[in-house]
C-alpha cells in the first residue's frame, strides 16, 4: 500500500500542544522549582496560539477541520489556560498540593477542548471530549486530603460518565441510521433520503443535546455543577465553569448546525425549555448560596441559559454572539475567581458571602475590582457582560424570539439582586473578620489583564463582534 | 445485521464450554451431595478442626497499592492491545504504521518515565 | 432460525446480569455477576463478526479490568457495605426515568431504518479475517482518533499517581 501521508498543517497547534505538555510533564521530573513549569506552560501556549496563524484547512481523510470558528473557540481555551495558570501558581501552594502534573493536565484538558472544538467526525468529537473531561476530573480532586474535592471530582465523574454513555448512544443511533460518522456526511445523508421526519432521528438529536447539556451544565442537567465547583480547588472551578463550557458550546454549535441543520425547527423547541430553566434555576438558586464559589456555579448554569439563546437563533449571528459571549465569560468569570483566591490565606477560607462584608474598607482597590466584575456577571454598562447580554439578545430577537428575550431580560433582573448583593456587603456593612490578602504578580496580573477586557471590550465591543462574525462566516 | 452469521469455527468452544460447566456441576453435586457423607456435630463447625480459632475481622482492607498496580496494568494492557493488530497489518502499511506506532509508544513512554521516577512501580 | 435464537439468548441474559449486578447485595457477588456479564458481550460481539473484539473484551474487561474493580472492593469495608442499604433515597424516580426512557426508545426505534451496511461484507471479512480487516482502518482511516487514544492513556497514568500515589516529600 502505498500512503499519502496526512497534510499536519491544520493540527500544528494540536501537536504543538501535546509536545509541550508531554514536555512539562518530563520537566516536572527535573525541576525542583514549580514556578518554573507556570512559566513555562505560560510561554508554551502563547507559542501555540502563534501556530494557529495559517492552520486553516482539512486533514485526516475530513477528520479534523482548522477554520474560523475553531480557531476563535481555541484562542478563548488558550485564554482560559493561561488565567487559569496565572491565578493557580500561589494557590495551589496555599493549598498544598504545588505538584507539576497540575500544569500538564491543564494544558492536556486544553487539548482536548481544542480536538473538540476542531472535531468534524463524531469519533474524533467523542475522544476530544473524553481527553478534556478525564484531565478535569483529576484537577477537580486534586487537594486528595480535602473530603470536598474528591466529592467533587467524585461527583463530576460519574455524571460526566453518564452523558458520555447518553452521548454514545447517540452517535451509534446516528451510525445506525446514515452509515458514517462525518459531520458533514450526516446532513447530506439525511437531506438525500429524507429522514427528516424519522422519529429515530430526533431520538439521536435529544441525545445528543442531553450529553451536551450536561457539558455546558444546562438545567436540568446541571446537578453536578454546585458540588463539583464548589469543592474543586478555586483556580480549577474557574479553569472548568469556562473551558468545557466553551467547549460544549463549540461542538453544540457544530454537531447542531450541520449535522442536524434539517431538523432545526425541533432541535430549536429542545434547546428553549433548556434556556429558559437554565436561567430561572441558575439565577434563582442563586438568591439563597452563602458560599460564593456556589454562588458563582449557579451563576455559570444561568449563562449557559443566556448563550444558549444564541444557539436558540440557530443562525450565523445567533452562533457569532454566542462565541463572543464566551469570550466574554471566560474574561469576567475568571476576574470573579482571581479575587475570590485572593481571600484564600493559609489560614482562611474565604469563600463564604459574608467575608466580603467591609472589604471596601481594608482593599478598596480589591473591592472595586470585584465590583467591575459583578457588574460584568449582572450585565451592567459600560462593562463587557452587558454588550455580550446585549449582543445575544439581538440575535435572538432577529431571528423572532421576542417572548424569549423579555423572559431572559426578566431573569437577567432578578440575578442583579445576588451580584449586587456581594456589592452591599463590601460597601455598606462593618468588617466582621479581618481579611489578609494572598497577593501575588502573577494573581495580579491575571487581575490586570481581566479587568482590562472586561472594560475595554464593554468600551469597544465591535472589534470582538467583528471578528467573532469573521470567523463564522466560513462555516 | 444480528441473526446472518454464525462463528461456526467457535463450535469446539462452545461444546468445550458446555461440557465444563455440565462436568463441573455434576462433579460438585454428585461428591458433595451425594456420595459425601453428612454428620453434623460441633467440631465440624470450627474452622480448623485441631487448630486455634481465629480472632478478629476476616475481611480487612487491601492496600491502596493494589489498586495502582491494576490501573497501571490495565493502561498498559490496553497499549499492548493496539500493538497486536499493528503487528498484522504493518507489512501492508510498512513505514507509514511504523511512523504512527512509534508517536504512540513515544506518548505513553513519557507516562511510563513519569510513573517510574514518581516510583509508581515500587511497593514503598 | 439459530442467529435469531443464539441473539436472544445473549442479549436476554446481558439484560439479566446487568440487573443482577446493580442489585447484588454483596460487591463480591456484583463482581462475579459483571464477569459473566463481560463473558457474555465477548459471545455476541463474536456473533457480530467481530471476533478480534470479542478476544479484546475477554482479555481486557474480563481479564484486566474486573481485577481492577476486585480491588476497589476490597478497598471497601465489606461488613459496613453489606449493611448499607443498595439504593439511594431516590431510586423510585430513577426507576420512574429509566422506564420513561426504554418507552420513549422503543417507540422512536420502531421507525428506525438501517443504513446501507459498508464495503465490509460478511464474505469480505471472513476472506480478510477480522483483525486485519479492522487494521487497516485503524491504522490507515483511523489514525487521528488512534493517537488521540495515546494521549487519553497518559492523562490516566497520571491520574491514577496524582489521586492514588503517597506523595513523597516535596
Amino acid at each position: 500500500m502505498n500512503l499519502q501521508f496526512p497534510d499536519l498543517t491544520p493540527v500544528m497547534p494540536e501537536l504543538f500542544m501535546t509536545a509541550l505538555a508531554l514536555i512539562l510533564l518530563c520537566t516536572e521530573l527535573l525541576v525542583k522549582k514549580k514556578g518554573i513549569l507556570a512559566a513555562l506552560s505560560i510561554l508554551g501556549v502563547v507559542v501555540v496560539a502563534y501556530t494557529l496563524i495559517g492552520s486553516s484547512g482539512t486533514t485526516f481523510g475530513g477528520m479534523f477541520v482548522s477554520d474560523g470558528y475553531s480557531t476563535f473557540f481555541k484562542v478563548i481555551f488558550f485564554v482560559n489556560a493561561i488565567l487559569s495558570v496565572l491565578i493557580s501558581i500561589k494557590y495551589i501552594a496555599i493549598e498544598r498540593v504545588n505538584f507539576g502534573e497540575y500544569y500538564s493536565l491543564i494544558l492536556i484538558s486544553t487539548l482536548g477542548m481544542m480536538i473538540m472544538a476542531s472535531a468534524a467526525d463524531l469519533i474524533v468529537l467523542y475522544l476530544g471530549l473524553e481527553l478534556m473531561a478525564l484531565s478535569t476530573y483529576v484537577l477537580a480532586g486534586f487537594i486528595r486530603y480535602d473530603i470536598k474535592s474528591n466529592e467533587a471530582a467524585l461527583k463530576y465523574f460519574l455524571l460526566g460518565a453518564f452523558s458520555s454513555a447518553f452521548l454514545l448512544y447517540g452517535i451509534s443511533m446516528i451510525y445506525g441510521l446514515t452509515g458514517t460518522t462525518d459531520i458533514k456526511s450526516i446532513a447530506l445523508y439525511i437531506s438525500e433520503k429524507g429522514l427528516t421526519e424519522n422519529p429515530a432521528l430526533s431520538l439521536s438529536m435529544i441525545l445528543f443535546a442531553v450529553a451536551f447539556g450536561f457539558k455546558i451544565a444546562a438545567v436540568p442537567f446541571h446537578m453536578w455543577a454546585p458540588d463539583a465547583y464548589e469543592g474543586a480547588p478555586t483556580s480549577i472551578t474557574a479553569f472548568m465553569s469556562v473551558g468545557p463550557k466553551a467547549a460544549g458550546f463549540a461542538v453544540l454549535g457544530r454537531v447542531f448546525m450541520i449535522a442536524f441543520a434539517s431538523i432545526k425547527l425541533e432541535w430549536v423547541a429542545v434547546f428553549i425549555p433548556l434556556s429558559i430553566l437554565s436561567m430561572a434555576v441558575g439565577n434563582i438558586v442563586a438568591i439563597a448560596q452563602t458560599n460564593i464559589k456556589r454562588m458563582l456555579a449557579y451563576s455559570s448554569i444561568a449563562h449557559a441559559g443566556y448563550a444558549l439563546l444564541g444557539i436558540i437563533a440557530a443562525n450565523n449571528e445567533g452562533l457569532a454572539s454566542m462565541m463572543s459571549y464566551l469570550m466574554i465569560y471566560a474574561f469576567m468569570n475568571i476576574g470573579a475567581f482571581a479575587v475570590v483566591i485572593m481571600l484564600r490565606s493559609e489560614d482562611f477560607k474565604g469563600d463564604s458571602i459574608s467575608d466580603y462584608e467591609g472589604l471596601s474598607r481594608a482593599h478598596p482597590l480589591l473591592a472595586a475590582l470585584m465590583l467591575i466584575f459583578m457588574f460584568s456577571l449582572t450585565g451592567i454598562p459600560p462593562t463587557a457582560g452587558f454588550m455580550a447580554k446585549l449582543y445575544v439578545f439581538m440575535s435572538a430577537i432577529n431571528a423572532g424570539y421576542t417572548w424569549l428575550v423579555v423572559v431572559a431580560v426578566v431573569f437577567a433582573v432578578i440575578s442583579a439582586y445576588f451580584y449586587l448583593r456581594i456589592i452591599m456587603y463590601m460597601y455598606m456593612r462593618e468588617p466582621k473578620v479581618e481579611v489578609s490578602l494572598s497577593t501575588s504578580p502573577s494573581l495580579g496580573l491575571a487581575l490586570g489583564v481581566t479587568t482590562v477586557a472586561v472594560l475595554a471590550i464593554g468600551v469597544f465591543p465591535l472589534y470582538l463582534v467583528e471578528l467573532a462574525r469573521a470567523a463564522i462566516s466560513g462555516f | 445485521m444480528p441473526g446472518t452469521y454464525i462463528p461456526s469455527e467457535y463450535l469446539p468452544v462452545l461444546i468445550f464450554l458446555m461440557v465444563s460447566v455440565t462436568l463441573g456441576f455434576a462433579l460438585l453435586l454428585i461428591s458433595s451431595g451425594i456420595l459425601g457423607l453428612k454428620r453434623a456435630y460441633s467440631e465440624k463447625f470450627t474452622p480448623y478442626e485441631s487448630g486455634v480459632p481465629p480472632v478478629g475481622e476476616p475481611r480487612y482492607r487491601f492496600s491502596v497499592r493494589f489498586y495502582i498496580i491494576a490501573m497501571l496494568f490495565v493502561i498498559f494492557d490496553i497499549e499492548a492491545v493496539y500493538l497486536y493488530p499493528w503487528a498484522i497489518v504493518f507489512d501492508k502499511i510498512g513505514l507509514y504504521a511504523f511512523i504512527e506506532m512509534v508517536i504512540f509508544i513515544v506518548i505513553l513512554l513519557v507516562g511510563f518515565i513519569y510513573v517510574w521516577k514518581k516510583e509508581g512501580f515500587k511497593w514503598d | 432460525m439459530l442467529p435469531e435464537l443464539f441473539f436472544a439468548y445473549f442479549a436476554v441474559t446481558i439484560v439479566l446480569f446487568s440487573i443482577f449486578v446493580v442489585t447484588a447485595r454483596n460487591p463480591v457477588h456484583s463482581v462475579l455477576w459483571m464477569l459473566l456479564l463481560f463473558f457474555h458481550i465477548a459471545g455476541l460481539y463474536l456473533f457480530l463478526n467481530a471476533e478480534f473484539i470479542a478476544a479484546i473484551q475477554i482479555i481486557i474487561y474480563a481479564g484486566a479490568i474486573l481485577v481492577l474493580y476486585l480491588f476497589v472492593v476490597f478497598l471497601l469495608n465489606l461488613r459496613e457495605e453489606l449493611k448499607i442499604y443498595r439504593f439511594i433515597g431516590g431510586w423510585p424516580s430513577g426507576l420512574t426515568f429509566g422506564i420513561a426512557l426504554l418507552a420513549v426508545i422503543i417507540l422512536s426505534i420502531r421507525s428506525f431504518i438501517a443504513a446501507p451496511p459498508g464495503k465490509y461484507s460478511i464474505n469480505l471479512i471472513r476472506e480478510e479475517t477480522h483483525t486485519k480487516a479492522l487494521a487497516k482502518l485503524l491504522y490507515t482511516d483511523y489514525l487521528f482518533p488512534f493517537e488521540i487514544i495515546s494521549v487519553i492513556l497518559l492523562v490516566a497514568i497520571v491520574g491514577v499517581i496524582v489521586l492514588a500515589k503517597r506523595r513523597l516529600k516535596t
